[in-house]
């Protein structure tokens, strides 16, 4: 990593010293505090006890529609499919204009030109997952390039997936070079790091790999592609609200979280909203700041919202399935 | 941009609240001979309830048909019989949970969170757990065929009004003893529910009887000739009064008494789930709890960065209506207790400590005070020695391990400790020197029927729960 490291773009002067070299910067990971399993986890649970209703629920639906990155990552994906999403992603309600828009839609790179045509102008984004998407397993050169193909397409956001390999093995240099070079390689595109961790395991990798990601310039932290079970959880996401919180409080920077994968209901997005407010802190709910990676969410939360206006619950057949 | 949550409050016709409420003698709900007191709402200093209270005459009259149940009938009983009664109490404890738990935070002001989430379900594990030793009390570790020691007087405090009748009421019977209970003056109404539980239970008349009054009926009860064994958990004040009045007579003892326990972080700790646990530790049931952790040792090279984290999470803490679903920290029991805080506090400011109060808003009526954290705190300052019970913590810091369990130590009371630290050998050399009931490691304020729960010194002796609390309930 000596060679990318003397061009340093995402470390702020604080850090400069952590990522000088492989063992400054393995030594600033390792030294990080640990993360108590059983501490997290209550906390998490202790906090999804929140009640939130009325008011405070209409607003918080409203808020999470407009964090959802309205995702489809799968091997069927046509043109035809991409442009029902892009459709829903403008206009989630059509008979309730009101109804703001989603934050983005994500897809393959293949899929960005299609998504790019139909958003256009709309203030939605089109993320691309890039580098080898889900595996990572490639070459640097096929990851560059991947990322290249995604932002030349007119991607506004590079999902990229970290080597969870290299990470494991203890090869933190070549993760952080991999994403600075991803990041160079975005140009304006945002970068939002998976860091997959179902494959990181536990939280004290959870919490180096979110703090290798924000060294090395990542916009946003994320947890996971949704190919790997478990996806994000609510301690999870703790951890890494926690690490964008505390990045905040030495640089003065404001680093995103996106949890992905297995959020599928209003009570559980809700939860995680309450989770930004009173661990990062309000100023992150905001869809510049937090997203949901979600395909099923949406139509909950529409569901959720109809119930919350007209006073009952009408059921999947009154929002659109795509 | 502000997300405030709108208000969610628990329904108080739940509690299904009723203007009187008498004491329970022999099976039967009974007028007392005593003054009747009026219970309040602490979050809104509204009478709740008339109750009726004990007079020596009640006393003598509960400890005689006690004498009688334990002679006749649950003294006698198999211990397979006396269980299903027990199991009976868990079951219907669990089944009317809300109703307790609305009423608790009721009379108590404690937020209803804790009261759903942990008072009520502890309280039913303990009567759960103690069904199953009463068949098993040969493999106890006792001997073979441990007897009871009769008439149990017990006197509760206010701080866990139901965990502790259950605390207290389930080993008892367990063992074959009986029971007289006088719950907190403050707090009577929940043991009164759990005493129409045990009717509807249709445990024999006499086995439990629960007589609210104020501290002469306490006393009352301590000094009957015809109790056995007296359990007490309250102020360290009261036990000393109760251990001098006991000397010479043939009744057993078990004290609970207060604390003022150390949580020590050293600088290898999990900072933020540390951040959690002094939280819990000090504010859980607005610091109402004797083995509350009400001073924080913390490690010097650690302990700015460690403050300065504390003091945003106490900041997200939400003080209010104890009915609130999303409140954290409820009301202050009595007038009483918050003068009491209030005082200390002001010693603490006047012998120079740092105050830190969360600038949380605070309702208009009712006794609430805001979380306050007091930094540069010596051992020699009041706000370090004495037990405030309220929601304040006193930070000190430590340079070594061994300043630290010195420190910890040097208390008169030996309740509880915390300790903090990623390295599991600290943790077993640091749980060995502390003189301290009960040790928690990287955790705090966790209560389970199977863990023994007791102090050294002031804090009291004998133990509570677990296989060796059943020691207390027998004759060994």
């Amino acid at each position: 990593m000596a060679a990318s490291t003397t061009t340093t773009s995402g470390s702020p002067p604080e850090f400069a010293d952590a990522t000088r070299d492989e063992t400054s910067l393995r030594r600033f990971l390792h030294g990080l505090p640990g993360v108590d399993q059983v501490g997290v986890e209550q906390r998490a649970a202790g906090l999804a006890t929140r009640s939130i209703k009325k008011a405070s629920k209409m607003w918080a639906i409203d808020m999470a529609i407009s964090m959802v990155d309205l995702t489809t990552l799968e091997g069927a994906d046509t043109a035809g499919k991409v442009r029902t999403l892009c459709a829903k992603a403008r206009r989630p309600e059509p008979e309730r204009p009101e109804v703001p828009h989603v934050a983005a839609v994500c897809v393959y790179p293949d899929m960005v030109e299609t998504a790019v045509a139909e958003v256009a102008g709309t203030g939605v984004g089109v993320a691309s997952v890039a580098t080898a998407f889900p595996s990572g397993r490639s070459s640097l050169r096929i990851k560059i390039a991947d990322t290249e193909y995604a932002v030349e397409a007119g991607a506004t956001e590079i999902d990229m997936v970290i080597d969870r390999g290299a990470f494991l093995s203890g090869r933190y240099g070549q993760v952080f070079d991999e994403i600075q070079t991803i990041k160079r390689a975005c140009g304006d595109a945002h970068l939002k790091v998976i860091l997959e961790t179902g494959e990181l395991a536990t939280y004290d990798n959870v919490r180096r790999a979110s703090w290798l990601a924000l060294l090395a310039g990542g916009d946003f932290i994320k947890t996971s592609t949704g190919k790997v079970s478990p996806a994000a959880t609510l301690p999870v996401t703790h951890v890494m609200l926690q690490a964008v919180h505390d990045w905040h409080a030495v640089t003065g920077e404001l680093r995103g979280v996106k949890p992905a994968g297995g959020i599928r209901t209003t009570k559980d997005a809700i939860r995680y909203l309450v989770a930004v407010q009173e661990v990062a802190g309000p100023q992150w709910l905001d869809p510049h700041l937090f997203r949901f990676g979600a395909s099923s969410l949406l139509n909950d939360l529409l569901m959720q919202r109809r119930t919350q206006l007209d006073g009952f619950y009408s059921g999947p057949d009154y929002v659109t399935v795509d | 941009m502000t997300w405030d949550y709108a208000p969610a409050p628990e329904s108080r016709a739940i509690a299904n609240l009723k203007p009187s409420y008498r004491m329970f003698l022999d099976g039967e709900f009974v007028e007392g001979s005593g003054e009747p007191l009026k219970t309040i709402n602490p979050a809104t200093e509204e009478v709740l309830a008339e109750v009726s209270t004990a007079s020596a005459s009640d006393v003598d009259r509960a400890v005689k048909v006690a004498k009688r149940a334990q002679d006749k009938v649950w003294g006698p009983m198999s211990g397979a019989e006396r269980a299903k009664y027990i199991f009976r109490i868990a079951r219907m404890m669990a089944e009317r949970s809300r109703e307790l738990a609305v009423l608790e935070s009721l009379d108590n002001g404690k937020p209803i969170r804790e009261s759903r989430d942990v008072d009520v379900p502890t309280a039913a594990a303990h009567f759960f757990y103690h069904a199953g030793w009463a068949d098993k009390l040969d493999y106890a570790g006792y001997g073979p065929n441990p007897r009871p020691l009769g008439v149990a007087g017990q006197v509760i405090p206010w701080n866990f009004p139901l965990l502790m009748a259950a605390w207290k009421i389930a080993p008892a019977l367990a063992c074959g003893n009986t029971v007289v209970l006088k719950p907190a003056e403050t707090t009577p109404l929940t043991a009164l529910v759990l005493a129409e539980i045990i009717q509807q239970a249709e445990l024999p008349p006499g086995v439990v009887n629960i007589l609210p009054g104020a501290g002469d009926v306490g006393a009352e009860l301590v000094n009957h000739p015809g109790v056995n064994k007296i359990a007490f958990t309250g102020s360290t004040e009261v036990g000393k009064i109760i251990q001098k009045s006991l000397a010479g007579t043939r009744k057993k003892l078990t004290l609970e008494l207060g604390g003022k326990a150390a949580n020590i972080v050293f600088d290898d700790a999990p900072l933020d789930q540390a951040v959690e646990g002094i939280v819990n530790g000090i504010f859980f049931n607005q610091g109402h709890v004797c083995c509350a952790g009400s001073r924080l040792l913390v490690q010097e090279s650690i302990a700015e960065e460690l403050l300065e984290k504390l003091h945003k999470r106490v900041s997200t803490l939400r003080i209010g209506d104890p009915l609130d679903k999303n409140t954290d920290v409820g009301a202050i029991n009595s007038r009483d207790q918050l003068t009491k805080i209030q005082d200390l506090v002001a010693t603490g400011e006047a012998e120079g400590a740092v105050r830190w109060t969360s600038a949380c808003p605070l309702p208009e009526k009712g006794f609430f005070f805001a979380p306050t954290v007091f930094a540069g705190v010596s051992q020699a300052m009041r706000i370090a020695r004495e037990e405030i019970f309220g929601p304040v913590l006193s930070v000190l810091t430590f340079r070594t391990p061994d300043e630290a369990i010195a420190k910890a130590n040097n208390t008169p009371y030996g309740l509880s400790a915390g300790i903090w630290t990623e390295k599991g050998s600290r943790i077993l050399w640091a749980a060995n020197q502390l003189r301290a009931g009960v040790v928690w490691a990287n955790t705090f304020n966790r209560f389970d029927p199977t863990a023994p729960f007791g102090g050294y010194q002031e804090s009291g002796f004998g133990r509570e729960g677990g296989r060796t609390g059943l020691e207390a309930y027998l004759d060994v």
